[in-house]
């Protein structure tokens, strides 16, 4: 409950202008807080005579939090292979794990394995939990949360990562509330607080509209996920050592009230243009149908979708669900990158509200420059051909892959 | 402006215009394109309790008067004139029946055109008449039970696409105006057929098909009123309809009119928006105020006939053509403000132009509408 | 069968925005919606109601204005809304809200199925579905695409992945959380409207869910915030010059923090 000292308040209004939900507002001359409080603590900090608190009754605390240790990092393993978020999440997770001065793990669930553990530990991972069985060949949550919470409470770790994919989001929350702790989802950045080693994760929220930076204070683990592409591997050291741990699950563990009938691999165009968060965007600056690969690539890359002008929807290159403008799409990414388009208003109308814009075009005189955050004057056939390369190599290449 | 509805009008408002938005507008472009009947639209609409909005409650409708369908269709037309005259149409269909068909025939019909399960269709314009409905010459001959219908149908809104027809013959040419009357054909009897889809300039997503009668045999239950009472009906249920028809001026007239000035805002040239130029504002003005007025006009019109009033021909006449003309304007305005991109098919304007014509022909083009005005004010002046 | 749908309003969070320098919340013209998810949750279970019979109930934990949200669930199918409210939630993180929902939920009996969106569009943190399941021991499936067929005691349904989708089937009672793909919501028909505007929706507070207050709102969530911030504001428009390496290298520095 926010608790307002109606004395010792001076109705100045400050907390009013710091509140970020209009919750707190003066009236007869004290604040009155009302429902849509979420007791963030912003107008607490901002108040200078000290009449707001919040009340923070003593939580049980769990008291062996200091017996927590370690950071994991739940690797997904699918279609057999691991999914490139795990080493992602390995190159966040050295970093936390070196500055809490304990040791990296990685948690492999599923069905031939074969020695795929290896590449965890070239990764970054000094130990890795390998479990393998039949019943994990396909991803079910009863299983993979009960393994994966199971490990947790006889190991302890203090943080566990894993990746912000259709599994991860699915079963890590049944996960953290089995362990009955704290998980924050989709974080875009993840860092320990110096103090007292607690695990800070921010997050986007409204959208992406707000950022947000929370703390899971008085439970272990600490649980985070992270999308794809947000975080960097590190470099694979094929040479590093590490342990593999086999793990025999208790079966008991490996019931699962729901069954996988099949499963079917689609390559669909699916995807809507207006829900992505990364569109790569190619105009009649792409000249034909095998420059507009190009763009294709860059999407693909980025994990982004595809869009275009409407010179190269009617060129043909590309279908009209993919286009963005006045007689196209209006969307509103978090990067919207423009290729060889020129930025006519038809087509601005469309993009203009994006988070952030890239242009690359060859006319610096080009109107797309005017609403660009990044300007790129060049030549697509230069620039793309750059950016594809630099991007695979961002992306790691895996021993084997 | 404010034209304090009451909650359950506002409720109307706002289902009507949820529909608009989320399944009218963004389909109506391909529609038109294709050429194709707005079915799932409709079933949509159904699903929302509409099609009964005019029917008594008793056959499981809403119980609304002509307002209320005003109200609806309003924010239908501002999506596609052609999907709202679909939803029209069957009103236009159900009303013969609901005017002059007896309790039985209401009973058999009505719930399951409330329910959208069916959708009705009028059948009376033929190749010989238009605005002279007295030269109809499809017959129908008593046979023993049955009515036989022999003629052809021209230009039937819904048709092929309707289960229910409300269609007029004539059943005695010596008896003259009181020569004809109204029957309910459903589509599986037989002898009944449909003509070719007709190609049209604008509505393009409702079907306009013939109506063919060869020997069409329908049981003499059939038929809708007492005998000779066709061309009373026919007149009492476009005295009906006609705010309808307004209606789909006002709302076709709004959407021209958001665009344009959408459009004005954003369009810059010579350095500014065009907006700022008074020749622009001066055209968005004249446009806005025709706009108002025609819906102030068509309000107040099915206000009034919600009354019963018994002089309402005139006034539904006035607010048809008021509106009607109205929506040709403002749509041809829109356009121009538009300009070359106006003419383009990629922008929605053209469309609302092509449909904007139909509304000044059909339901009594809009000379007769001046007839009817002109007798009446002589036959009131008269009085006094 | 009994269906719950478990439904939230939120700000339409595409006009949400903060203002650097002040950090607050445009708070004109945001309006306030159901949750898009949740429209399509309860399409679902009004079509399995409408398939299979029995009854779909709405459920909201908010403020009294929450309310609102569930006469729109009304005037769209539901046949009954509860509106679980009290001061003492707020505050609460996914964790005492699944604690407060199970609550709920226990208070309503028997139940077949419950449905929820995948995510709420403020919070957009998909936890409160799965979290929910497993307070109350069942079993679900989270991402559901399409709802093939149902008996009295399984569920056969598409549940989507990364490269494609799985084809389960789940025991009942369960939960799901359910994508855009399953359905087109349908729009409030007049009848339910009308029935809505007289709906009165069952009010449960903490006392009457005899929750424990060491549980709840803020005091019983796992995470707390610590900071809210704007994203980094984009006002520099920056031309990046060099060869296209160059160009390449620094766009992709630029742009590191958001990939």
């Amino acid at each position: 409950m926010l608790k307002i000292d109606i004395d010792g308040c001076i109705g100045c209004g400050v907390c009013e202008s710091t509140c970020t939900f209009g919750a707190i507002r003066v009236e007869d001359g004290h604040a009155v807080v009302g429902d849509k409080c979420t007791l963030c603590g912003s107008c607490v900090e901002a108040c200078e005579v000290g009449a707001l608190s919040i009340e923070r009754t003593a939580k049980t605390v769990v008291s062996d939090l200091d017996s927590w240790s370690g950071v994991w990092v739940f690797a997904e393993f699918r279609d057999g292979r691991i999914a490139p978020v795990a080493f992602e999440l390995l190159g966040i997770g050295r970093q936390l794990a070196d500055q809490r001065a304990v040791p990296l793990s990685a948690v492999l669930l599923g069905a031939g394995l074969g020695e795929h553990a290896r590449e965890l530990i070239g990764f970054g991972a000094d130990r890795v939990y390998q479990v393998e069985h039949q019943a994990l060949a396909s991803f079910t949550d009863d299983a993979y949360g009960n393994i994966l919470a199971d490990l947790a409470r006889v190991h302890k770790p203090e943080i566990i990562l894993a990746g912000a994919t259709a599994i991860g989001r699915s079963f890590i929350p049944r996960v953290a509330t089995m362990l009955a702790t704290g998980l924050t989802a989709d974080c875009t950045d993840l860092a320990i607080r110096p103090a007292d080693g607690v695990l800070l994760q921010t997050r986007p929220a409204f959208g992406g509209n707000i950022m947000a930076t929370i703390e899971c204070p008085h439970t272990r683990p600490q649980m985070a996920t992270v999308r794809p592409l947000v975080m960097k591997p590190l470099p694979f050291e094929a040479t590093r050592q590490g342990e593999i741990v086999e793990v025999s699950p208790d079966s008991a563990l490996l019931q699962s009230r729901v069954e996988v009938m099949e499963s079917i691999r689609e390559k669909g165009d699916q995807v809507n243009i207006t829900e992505a968060d990364i569109l790569v965007s190619g105009g009649r600056g792409l000249e034909s149908e095998k420059g507009f690969a190009l763009v294709r690539e860059v999407a693909e890359l980025l994990g982004g979708a595809v869009a275009a002008s409407r010179g190269a929807v009617d060129s043909g290159w590309v279908g009209y669900p993919h286009q963005v403008g006045q007689t196209g799409k209006t969307v509103c990414p978090k990067i919207y990158i423009a290729c060889g388009i020129s930025g006519a208003i038809q087509h601005l109308v469309g993009m203009q509200s994006s988070d952030t814009i890239v242009a690359i075009n060859r006319d610096e005189n080009a109107p797309i420059f005017g609403v660009a955050t990044y300007g790129i004057v060049g030549n697509v056939f230069e620039v793309l051909p750059q950016l594809i390369e630099r991007l695979k190599e961002r992306r790691g290449g895996k021993a084997g892959n | 402006m404010n034209y304090f509805l009451t909650e359950e009008q506002q409720m109307i408002v706002d289902v009507a215009r949820q529909i608009t938005d989320e399944k009218i507008i963004p389909q109506r472009a391909e529609l038109d394109e294709k050429e194709e009947f707005p079915t799932e639209i409709l079933r949509a609409i159904a699903k929302a309790d509409l099609f009964g909005l005019y029917i008594p409650e008793q056959y499981g409708g809403f119980g609304g008067g002509s307002f209320d369908m005003v109200l609806a269709l309003e924010q239908f037309a501002r999506g596609c004139v052609g999907i709202a005259t679909s939803f029209a149409a069957s009103a236009l269909g159900a009303y013969p029946i609901l005017i002059s068909g007896s309790d039985e025939l209401k009973e058999r019909y009505m719930p399951v055109i409330a329910r959208g399960e069916k959708w009705a269709a009028f059948g009376l314009t033929e190749a010989n008449a238009g605005s002279d409905a007295s030269g109809i010459q499809t017959t129908a001959v008593l046979d023993g039970d049955e009515w036989v219908l022999n003629g052809t149908k021209q230009w039937i809104t819904n048709a092929g696409d309707a289960q229910i027809y409300s269609v007029i013959a004539i059943t005695d040419r010596s008896k003259g105006p009181r020569g004809a009357s109204m029957f309910v054909v459903e589509d599986t009897d037989p002898g009944f057929s449909y003509g070719v889809k007709e190609k049209k300039l604008g509505i393009r997503a409702s079907s306009t098909r013939e109506l063919i009668f060869k020997d069409c045999r329908i049981p003499k239950d059939r038929m809708i009123g007492r005998q000779g009472t066709g061309f009373f009906t026919v007149m009492r249920t476009l005295d009906l309809s006609r705010p309808g028809i307004a209606s789909l001026g006002i709302g076709l007239g709004q959407a021209a009119l958001d665009e344009a000035v959408n459009y004005a805002k954003q369009r810059v040239q010579f350095g500014r928006p065009i907006i700022s130029f008074q020749a622009v504002q001066h055209i968005l003005a004249d446009m806005a105020i025709q706009l108002e007025a025609s819906r102030a006009l068509v309000y107040a019109t099915s206000r009034y006939i919600d009354t019963d009033a018994k002089d309402l021909s005139k006034y539904s006449s006035m607010c048809k053509v008021m509106a009607t003309d109205m929506a040709m304007k403002v749509t041809t305005d829109a356009v121009q403000i538009l300009a070359g991109y106006g003419y383009m098919r990629e922008y929605p304007v053209e469309k609302m132009m092509r449909d904007a014509k139909i509304l000044q022909i059909y339901e009594g083009t809009n000379q007769i509408q001046r007839n009817v005005i002109g007798q009446a004010l002589n036959k009131e002046y008269s009085r006094s | 069968m009994k269906i719950i749908v478990c439904v939230k309003q939120v700000p339409d969070a595409k006009d949400v925005r903060l203002d650097p320098k002040t950090n607050t919340m445009a708070r004109e013209g945001v309006q306030s919606i159901m949750n898009p998810y949740d429209r399509h949750a309860l399409e679902a279970a009004v079509q399995l109601k409408e398939q299979y019979g029995g009854t779909v109930t709405a459920l909201t934990m908010g403020p009294p204005q929450a309310e609102e949200t569930l006469r729109e669930a009304v005037a769209c199918g539901a046949d009954d809304a509860v509106l679980v409210s009290d001061r003492a939630f707020a505050g609460a993180d996914t964790w005492a809200t699944s604690y407060t929902l199970a609550m709920a939920v226990r208070k309503l009996g028997d139940f077949d199925l419950i449905v929820c969106g995948k995510q709420a569009i403020d919070g957009d943190t998909a936890q409160v579905g799965p979290g929910l399941a497993q307070r109350l021991d069942i079993p679900y499936v989270a991402y559901a695409r399409k709802i093939h067929s149902c008996t009295a005691d399984k569920i056969r349904l598409e549940r989507l992945m990364d490269d494609g989708y799985d084809l389960v089937e789940m025991r009942l009672p369960g939960l799901l959380t359910v994508v855009k793909e399953v359905n087109e919501p349908r729009v409030p028909s007049l009848k339910g409207k009308m029935k809505a505007k007289s709906l009165k929706a069952t009010v449960l507070t903490a006392a009457d869910l005899q929750a424990d207050p060491a549980c709840l709102g803020l005091r019983g969530s796992t995470t707390q915030v610590v900071r809210v911030f704007s994203p980094e504001f984009k006002a520099e428009r920056c031309m990046l010059t060099g060869t296209a390496a160059e160009q390449v290298d620094q766009l992709l520095n630029k742009l590191e923090s958001l990939l």
